[in-house]
């Protein structure tokens, strides 16, 4: 189908200020959309409260409002710039909740301003708790069983029929505010009393725990011809429990079957189906039991996401981009794919790498703040990272968060690698960190793995998938392998090490030599990276506009 | 830990380390993009003859199962990955990848830079290779690549059949005579949820033998290979247009296209994977859907007088599906019983028992 010409004037309302929860990630799809929308021609109106955004700079928009992103003041641009339509879904949370209640006021209706991505509808199924699990249970899929409550003292009965753990889900908020976790009657009262008042309409869900499952997400895009395709699946690191913000994530999933990967993406899409957003990107999840594999839908989010910016970069899939064209009526067969110009952008990224997301914290500035991390989002930044293998993208990624760690380094064993000896102590300090999460969780999953803590010890304590287990498991030994070489560095070993993601510093540090001299010695055996193109489509076709990482490769 | 070489016919030489079985296989050398799904492909007859290389980098990791074989043994000539993962972890899970191949005496190479040997295929065209876990003379293994028999105007369908007629679903409704060119498992199982109770035949059974069996529709399976190689199941199926309503996919697609009149050619490289977009011409909907070819049917040799084409590949133009303009008859070239890959397509079933009833 054509672009809509029905339509002029479009107003696009911004995220607002970055908080925790909320990064810039909201500013690069809201960027994408404006430039995209205008030029197809519409007149584009941007408001957002925060003048540091590249949306709000004077040519990405044809009008820009700095005003507070309320309903208010959106009402008053309304009322003076009478846009035909309001694109809600690039803008984050804040953007879907200041829609609803525009549409809630009356405001949408009195001035004739048209929902284009998703309506109304589709953003109070997807958001409300009771409606999303209506509409899940009429397509046929599992749900942690859960009831809401808007009182205190139901809400403690509900609890208490379906069981401790418990999760205290409360209703249209942002990043997840105010949601967690209670093992018992005394901690649920307090976070259910919490959990209420942070709901915009005081109210909860109560819901059954699936804390240590595994946990997925899809990227989902719908065109108006009801055109569904999967941009990229991704696997997280971290379990149900902690918010998948603040998660180490991979791309693509890793430890799913096909067949399992196929029912997990024929439910994707039927709850985009369902919850009816008709063009754009939205993104679910799900949970999986490690031991049974029962699948249960977690959440969707009917817009573009947090993960969906790491889809975009991790598949070469514009996913902010493309969902401002299906918005105005394009079909994604009629839109070609950014990087290979001569295939259409109706098709599954394949790609032929592992990336890997991980959360940056700064607990170290907010002395006050509890560093437990659980479903509500504490992290404040992140980093991505491409490898040719997991090892490889996990420490590439654990260096680039400039924390001071060049990899995945030892934190007790620093002086002693060669010859690890764990007292008793040491381990209920590492049993300690690996059974709540924690920002340095994964340094002391690599800590457990030198001191000799079984994979099965690790994951009962974490219940992190045993593959990403071993696949530390592999870097720490070829760590100790190195170590103990103590000095020379045979070309092989060094070659497998820097395959492994081992940078030179880190190297240098285990047989006690400089990071130069490391990367002297690699020149000489000419061990040098090689730039692999993320060109979606795992080398099937020509790249027109790719882009690049580095690697151990031919 | 021991070396193994795949070389290719053009004189292109990648080094890694066995994983599988030791030995020696030739076979042509073709990648697949599908990200997960790797039990299905080795066990998938469609590529016998066929050395086969996973784009994805990371290969093992969820171990092999007992449920998502697609056939009784493994047939791909060769496997080559990135990185084999040692470990298995998934609740399925029943053995390791590595074990499973060295079970059914599978070569099977890691180490490799798939990427770089993907484009040399792209731009090379699909090689004829050998993979060594033996022989370590380079000069050697490309002379036995070059002398190798290849793909084309191979039969390579008798070395994967099932060796004697059987039943599937004999509760079923709709009694349908399954031509077997290496039938996917999954192509049963779908005929199976529609209803079905079918009969599975190998491809030297006669038309008359087929009718005698009083059906009430023909199945082409896919297979491997030259569908040029096969012209006594051309031939077959050619008998029965007009007297079965018949559904045919890949292998049995092209078989169809010749028995239409129409010509096959082979691809520079083939279509392997799970994310290829194929647009129904009539609806103008796009399915994600499964591709396993090396060969194609010609758009142009078909008559368009009798044969509507009905689906197009959206990448290359190429020819999806077609169907007769007046008699119960379709096919498609991509893989509606998906396995792996996404699930887009399997309605096709659900519209050959409709032209059953």
């Amino acid at each position: 189908m054509p672009k809509r010409t029905d339509i002029k004037k479009i107003l696009i309302i911004g995220s607002g200020p970055i908080v925790i929860g909320q990064g810039c990630e909201f500013d690069y799809s809201g960027s994408q959309a404006c430039k995209v929308l205008r030029q197809e021609g519409y007149h584009v109106i941007l408001v957002n409260s925060n003048p540091a955004t590249i949306m709000t700079d004077p040519d990405m928009a044809d009008k820009t409002y700095i005003e507070p992103i309320t309903v208010e003041a959106v009402e008053k641009i309304i009322a003076k710039e009478r846009p035909d339509a309001l694109l809600p879904t690039l803008g984050g949370q804040t953007a879907l909740n200041t829609t609803v209640g525009l549409a809630e006021k009356g405001v949408l209706k009195k001035y004739k301003v048209e929902t284009i991505g998703a309506d109304i509808r589709s953003i109070k199924k997807a958001e409300d708790r009771s409606l999303f699990k209506e509409a899940m249970l009429k397509i046929g899929l599992d749900l942690p069983r859960s009831d809401k409550a808007y009182k205190l003292e139901d809400a403690c009965k509900v609890a208490e029929r379906i069981g401790f753990p418990i999760i205290i889900r409360p209703s249209f908020t942002l990043g997840g505010t105010g949601g967690a976790v209670a093992y018992n009657i005394q901690e649920f009262r307090e976070l259910a009393k919490i959990g209420l008042e942070s709901s915009m309409i005081s109210e909860i869900l109560v819901e059954e725990s699936v804390i240590g499952w595994k946990e997925f997400e899809l990227e989902v895009m719908r065109d108006l011809k009801d055109n569904v395709v999967i941009i990229c699946s991704i696997e997280n690191f971290d379990p149900m429990g902690v918010h998948t913000g603040d998660s180490i994530t991979v791309a693509p999933a890793q430890t799913l079957t096909d067949k399992e990967y196929q029912i997990m993406r024929n439910a994707a899409i039927a709850v985009i189906r369902e919850i009816g957003v008709a063009t754009g990107g939205s993104n679910i999840q799900f949970a999986v039991n490690p031991d049974t594999g029962r699948m249960v839908v977690i959440e969707m989010n009917p817009r573009v996401s947090r993960s969906s910016a790491l889809a975009s970069k991790a598949t070469g899939f514009p996913i902010a981009k493309i969902a401002a064209k299906l918005s105005v009526g394009y079909t994604l067969d009629e839109i070609p794919n950014d990087i290979t110009r001569s295939t259409p952008a109706c098709f599954e990224p394949a790609i032929d790498y592992c990336v890997v997301k991980i959360p940056r914290f700064t607990f170290e500035k907010f002395p006050a703040a509890d560093p437990t991390l659980t479903i509500a989002m504490k992290s404040v930044g992140e980093a991505m990272s491409i490898g040719r293998t997991f090892k490889e993208a996990l420490q590439k990624g654990l260096r680039s968060l400039e924390i001071k760690k060049s990899g995945l380094e030892t934190i007790l064993f620093k002086d002693c690698l060669k010859e690890i000896k764990a007292d008793g102590e040491t381990l209920e300090k590492i049993f300690q960190k690996l059974r709540t999460p924690n920002a340095e969780r994964v340094f002391y999953v690599g800590d457990a793995l030198r001191a000799g803590v079984t994979m099965d010890k690790i994951f009962e304590l974490t219940k992190i998938d045993r593959w990403f287990l071993y696949n530390m498991k592999e870097i720490v030994e070829l760590e100790r392998e190195i170590a103990e070489l103590g000095g020379s560095l045979p070309t092989k070993l060094l070659l497998k090490a820097k395959q492994y993601g081992f940078s030179d510093r880190q190297l240098g540090m285990l047989v006690n030599k400089t990071s130069d001299d490391i990367t002297a010695l690699r020149k000489t055996h000419k061990i040098e990276p090689v730039f692999k193109l993320v060109d979606t489509c795992a080398a099937e076709f020509e790249a027109k506009t790719p882009y690049y990482y580095s690697t151990y490769d031919q | 830990m021991t070396n193994a070489i795949l070389a290719l016919e053009d004189g292109r030489i990648f080094r890694g380390v066995s994983f599988g079985a030791s030995g020696e296989r030739l076979g042509e050398v073709v990648f697949n993009t599908a990200m997960a799904g790797y039990q299905e492909i080795i066990t998938d007859p469609s590529y016998k003859g066929q050395i086969v290389t996973m784009t994805y980098p990371l290969i093992g990791n969820y171990g092999v199962n007992d449920e998502d074989a697609e056939s009784y043994k493994p047939f791909v000539e060769g496997f080559v990955v990135k990185e084999y993962s040692k470990i298995a972890s998934n609740w399925r899970s029943k053995k390791t990848l590595g074990d499973y191949l060295k079970e059914h005496n599978i070569v099977a190479v890691e180490g490799i830079d798939t990427r770089a040997l993907t484009l040399h295929i792209r731009q090379a065209g699909e090689l004829k290779a050998v993979l060594s876990t033996t022989e370590t003379d380079e000069k050697k293994l490309v002379e036995k690549a070059k002398a190798s028999l290849g793909l084309i105007g191979r039969d390579l369908v008798k070395e994967v059949i099932h060796p004697k007629k059987f039943e599937w679903n004999p509760k079923g409704k709709y009694r349908v005579v399954a031509i077997d060119c290496g039938i996917k498992y999954n192509q049963l199982k779908e005929l199976a949820k529609n209803n079905c109770r079918i009969t599975v035949v190998p491809p030297s059974t006669t038309s008359k033998e087929i009718l005698q069996m009083n059906p009430d529709g023909l199945f082409l399976s896919n297979g491997p290979g030259d569908p040029s190689a096969l012209q006594h199941i051309v031939k077959t199926a050619q008998e029965l247009i007009g007297k079965l309503p018949i559904f045919g996919i890949c292998l049995g697609h092209q078989m169809l296209g010749q028995a239409f009149g129409g010509k096959t050619f082979k691809l520079k490289f083939g279509h392997h994977g799970g994310n290829h977009p194929v647009m129904d011409l009539k609806t103008r909907k796009v399915a994600i859907t499964v591709q396993n070819h090396g060969f194609c049917v010609d758009i142009d040799t078909l008559n368009k007088k009798e044969i509507e084409i009905t689906h197009i590949n959206l990448n290359d133009q190429t020819l999806e599906g077609m169907r007769h303009k007046k008699l119960p008859i379709f096919s498609v070239q991509y893989h509606p019983e998906a396995a792996p890959g996404p699930r887009d397509a399997e309605y096709l079933f659900g519209k050959f028992v409709d032209l059953m009833k």
